[in-house]
């Protein structure tokens, strides 16, 4: 894989630039973006708010495919399943149990934890295409999961189940739309700088001596079965936490949300951005919401094949992803920078 | 005990669609180490090819010969195209490009056929043999199923161009070294892959009509078969196959309560218990990793 | 340009004339929502014309095709509509940040047959709690008839459940003892026929079913289905399956040489599109419902509604396959949106749109069968409520006894 040389610091996209300076580029450029995702929805149409919020939610469930394949180099294709079980978890406690939704969230995430925990097991003897179709196979597995009549009175069967969408608290005067969307916001803000943190930790050196050569790695003394189910439990409670806000920011749950199809978004959300990359994942979010609507604008009856050409000029021009283009925009400014 | 037979044998019938996509499965993957997800869709466009010349008049045999070659060409020209220039790219990139592609074939498809199923034609009859739990067409195709794989193990095991692909697959380096053509190995392995794929399309059509969205599931249990048999081995993946179809079936038969609603879950859970055993698949080799 | 009338639909001539007068145009008759002007009328729609569903998308292109000939004919009291239709790719998340695009930034006046039970059941808040139209649904679910708690939702075609009633009485009266098997879609709308088929049974259900088999849309084939079905011993057949699962399910069945009385659901009664696919000779005898003429069926050949219908493909749109039943299905939809529209006359807000659509009277259109009629009212939010049986013979349909309806069943 083309990612093997990276440092750590690299992948958390934190890596210190040579200049004195405590403001870097890519902290710039961080805090730049972080400032717009911040002050832009102020100005726009509640249901571009709403696009937006499924986009930092689709990117918290990138950045946890990040966290497992860039890191650890284990393919998932079935990260839809953990995302539908975050949704469904905080759905049920939500209109079941009347758990209120901040609490609900945290423990739907807990719930994938021990999910992808567990599943990690049997992921420990599979790799490369064996891995890739295990997973698979739980996310084709998943809807007739929810679908099943022996749970109908809890997950409302193939009906789906309704959930509140929240009120803003404190008598807040913003949309309800703007405060799902900051509280998405402030929920993806602290996953990405807790991905980092990780990353940049020893165990995070420890998954990428995995991911670059396992045998090595189990030499050096990096205890392979924990560190590996980990990092999935990790992603898997990551992107229950997504599943739980996609539950409140549509406000229904069902089983046609959840197909493979959308764990194959996922992943090309995760290719597009750059894999390991984790500010990329924003990209590759943008990407999987965005791209498919301009393609069935250029043609309906193609939109589909469209969306494929789409996914060829990006791998073709920039076969690392968005990673690609931030490297060359950030060498541009730099020679720039140099020149005064 | 009838229920018991009748179920074998109509998970034999329905074993023989998912062996068929399997070993074309298999021939992609000697040639390039991993899966095509566009696989199914290709040999879902060529088996609208074939149906497409039979519509112009062209005899049945006449059409099957001609969408293979074209479908054997149009192998080689998509990976010569589109997958020979992202040669060096990591292996999720490509799988994005055969994403892509399978979005591309399904949609063109439904432009051009649309979505409505198309009856299509068998060479074999559909006699019911066996008191109608296999007709003589599912017959007929778990002997040309056969046939092919007497064709990949031939290929594979006893010619130079057999072997240098696997060579070329395995180990591109060394490979190289003695003088194979990597680049020509690979584009080889997609064309007789499509071919393969063609043949399975149009003995499947007649089972499950033809119509754009017709591989998808089938695709599926194609790699769960050769997934289970062993990637590496022809003979596996036919077995695989057969095997998935019959265990499919006994599972939504037998086990009560929500055998039936979940059969599918069922039987890909047996199925990764037993790739936690035999990670390289029943039959498939055992690959050594050096550091 | 607005004026937003926010009361209910009874209070509705009180409120509207109380604005005008306020406004001081009292003679002005024309009163307009967002979406609607003196030269346009712009409608909303999501389809899913890719994933999973997409064989449905014909139904977009339909209704686009049909408001383009009606466009073309000078529009509608001389408003040309323009439609804005999305795919939605049959995923509810999809399908609520299409139509609040529709609704918030195209400004459509209503959301006109949105395809599919979760795509519906996803957006239906959001538009009753926005008063926008969701009107003239595609999908065969009982809820959209529901005006109380939804006035803004509308179904259209006959319910799922209606119809399984319809032929859980046929084998009640014909076959007292008859031991069924049923074959479903694992999904709202297998279970919904289901359900309705089991009510229709009553108390007699649990012992005249014998045998249950729900199939995925992920599988290749049902042929173990039907095999299992088959063993059960049923002399009832009961299929409720999609056209190309429907379509394998009677070929199946006559293969492994079982010969039961035959249902097949109204969404697979197609002779193009199911019964030739599946052989002629190994349909002979079934037994199913419709509402709408079957393009492929010989008896409508020198019907006038066919013929306006070849004619609108002939000039508008020749890539439709007349096979397809989702065809007639839009034309018909559109149809109905056409006249609610026409009667809406000058007056385009949002609630005398939903006023006029619950009151059609009488209505019929070009592809309805004979006697089945349009009806709605302020407590009936289920435009089509009537089928008729039919049995296949030959390579036609035989429409038999009377035209049934919902309350007919009760």
């Amino acid at each position: 894989m083309s990612t093997a040389q990276d440092t750590s610091a690299d992948i958390a996209g934190t890596r210190p630039a040579a200049g004195k300076s405590i403001l870097t580029v890519p902290l710039v450029a961080s805090l730049a973006t972080l400032g717009l995702l911040i002050v832009v929805p102020l100005f726009l149409k509640n249901f571009v708010v709403f696009q937006l919020t499924m986009i930092v939610i689709y990117a918290i469930a990138i950045l946890s495919l990040n966290i497992l394949t860039g890191a650890s180099g284990q393919v998932s294709l079935g990260h839809s399943a953990f995302f539908a079980v975050g949704a469904y978890a905080t759905g049920i406690m939500m209109e079941h149990a009347n758990v209120p939704y901040l609490l609900a969230i945290p423990i739907a995430g807990v719930i994938c934890f021990v999910i992808g925990f567990l599943f990690g097991f049997p992921a420990l003897r599979l790799k490369g295409v064996y891995l890739a179709l295990a997973t698979f196979a739980l996310a084709v597995a998943a809807p007739p999961l929810f679908k099943l009549g022996t749970f109908e009175h809890w997950t409302g069967g193939v009906q789906g189940l309704l959930v509140t969408k929240p009120e803003p608290p404190f008598g807040l005067d913003i949309s309800q739309d703007r405060y799902v969307y900051y509280l998405s916001l402030t929920i993806a803000l602290i996953i990405y700088l807790l991905s980092v943190n990780l990353l940049n930790s020893r165990s995070g050196r420890a998954l990428m001596a995995i991911r670059d050569n396992e045998i090595a790695a189990s030499s050096m003394g990096v205890d392979l079965a924990l560190y590996k189910t980990l990092a999935f439990g990790i992603s898997a409670g990551f992107t229950g936490i997504a599943g739980a806000l996609g539950a409140i920011t549509v406000a229904y749950v069902a089983p046609d949300a959840y197909t493979f199809n959308f764990a194959i978004a996922l992943f090309l959300g995760m290719v597009i951005g750059g894999v390991g990359w984790l500010p990329g994942s924003l990209a590759g979010a943008a990407f999987i919401v965005f791209v498919p609507n301009i393609a069935e604008g250029i043609s309906k009856g193609l939109s589909y094949a469209v969306f494929g050409v789409f996914i060829f000029a990006v791998i073709f021009l920039l076969p690392n992803g968005a990673r690609q283009l931030a490297y060359y925009l950030y060498a541009q400014i730099k020679k720039l920078v140099s020149r005064f | 005990m009838e229920l018991f037979t009748n179920q074998v044998l109509s998970g034999i019938a329905t074993g023989a669609i998912y062996a068929c996509m399997a070993l074309a499965v298999v021939m992609i993957y000697e040639a390039i180490d991993h899966l095509n997800f566009a696989q199914g869709e290709m040999a879902m466009f060529s088996t609208f090819a074939a149906w497409q010349f039979m519509q112009w008049g062209i005899p049945y045999w006449g059409a099957f010969v001609l969408s293979v070659v074209l479908s054997f060409a149009a192998g080689i020209a998509i990976e010569r195209a589109l997958f020979r220039p992202l040669g060096h790219a990591s292996v999720l990139v490509q799988i994005a490009g055969f994403i892509a592609l399978f979005a591309i074939i399904n949609s063109v498809a439904g432009l051009i056929w649309d979505f409505t199923i198309k009856p299509f034609p068998t060479p074999f009859g559909s006699t019911p043999l066996l008191g109608g739990v296999i007709s003589s067409h599912q017959a007929g195709m778990i002997a040309v199923t056969i046939l092919l794989l007497g064709f990949l193990y031939v290929f594979f095991s006893f010619t130079r161009v057999g072997l240098a692909m696997r060579a070329a697959a395995t180990m591109p380096e060394s490979a190289k070294l003695v003088g194979v053509n990597v680049g020509w190995m690979i584009a080889l392995g997609w064309g007789l892959a499509a071919a393969i794929g063609a043949i399975a399309g149009i003995m499947i059509a007649p089972v499950i009509f033809l119509e754009p969205n017709m591989m998808g599931g089938v695709l599926l249990y194609g790699f769960v078969g050769a997934v289970l048999g062993g990637l590496s081995s022809p003979a596996g993946a036919v077995a695989g196959g057969f095997i998935v179809g019959v265990l499919e079936n006994l599972a939504g038969t037998y086990i009560p309560g929500v055998g039936n609603e979940l059969k599918l879950p069922i039987a890909l859970a047996m199925i990764i218990a037993v790739l936690v055993f035999k990670p390289n698949g029943l039959f498939g080799r055992v690959q050594v990793q050096r550091v | 340009m607005s004026i937003k009338v926010r009361s209910r639909l009874a209070a509705l001539s009180a409120a509207t004339l109380a604005v005008t007068m306020m406004s001081g145009a009292a003679f002005a008759q024309k009163k307009y929502d967002t979406g609607a002007t003196d030269t346009e009328i712009k409608i909303g729609n999501i389809m899913p014309y890719s994933g999973p569903a997409s064989a449905y998308g014909v139904i977009g292109k339909t209704i686009d095709a049909y408001f383009k000939k009606i466009n073309a004919e000078g529009g509608i009291n001389g408003r040309k509509i323009s439609f804005i239709s999305y795919d939605d790719g049959y995923s509810p998340p999809k399908a609520v940040e299409q139509v609040r695009k529709l609704v918030e930034s195209d400004e459509v006046l209503l959301v006109f047959d949105p395809l599919g039970t979760p795509s519906n059941t996803a957006i239906q808040k959001y538009l009753n709690q926005k008063k926008v139209p969701q009107l003239f649904v595609a999908t065969g679910a009982t809820k959209w008839n529901d005006p109380k708690s939804f006035p803004w939702t509308m179904g259209w075609q006959p319910n799922y459940q209606t119809e399984g009633q319809i032929y859980a009485k046929y084998v009640l009266k014909e076959k007292p003892n008859a031991k069924i098997a049923v074959l479903y879609q694992n999904d709202d709308y297998g279970k919904d026929y289901l359900k309705g088929f089991k009510d229709g049974l009553g108390a007699k259900a649990a012992s005249m079913i014998v045998a249950e088999s729900s199939y995925e849309v992920s599988e290749p084939t049902i042929d173990s289905h039907i095999v299992k079905l088959k063993s059960s011993g049923a002399d009832v057949f009961f299929n409720i399956a999609t056209p190309k699962f429907a379509a394998q399910a009677i070929k199946k069945a006559a293969e492994i040489d079982w010969k039961p009385m035959q249902f097949l659901n109204n969404v697979s009664a197609s002779i193009g599109s199911v019964i030739k696919p599946a052989g002629f000779e190994n349909a002979q005898g079934i037994i199913s419902a419709a509402y709408l003429k079957d393009a492929t069926d010989q008896q409508w050949k020198n019907d006038a509604g066919m013929k306006r219908f070849d004619e609108f493909l002939a000039k508008y749109f020749p890539e439709g396959n007349r096979i397809d039943l989702n065809v007639i299905f839009g034309y018909s939809v559109s149809q109905t949106m056409v006249q609610v529209l026409k009667q809406a006359g000058d007056n385009l807000t949002r609630a005398n749109v939903m006023k006029e659509a619950a009151s059609l009277k009488d209505l019929e259109l070009d592809l309805l069968l004979p006697g089945i009629k349009i009806n709605t009212g302020p407590t009936d939010f289920a435009p089509i409520s009537s089928v008729q049986l039919m049995r296949f013979k030959g390579d036609t349909w035989e429409r038999f006894g009377d035209v049934l309806s919902a309350d007919a069943t009760n």
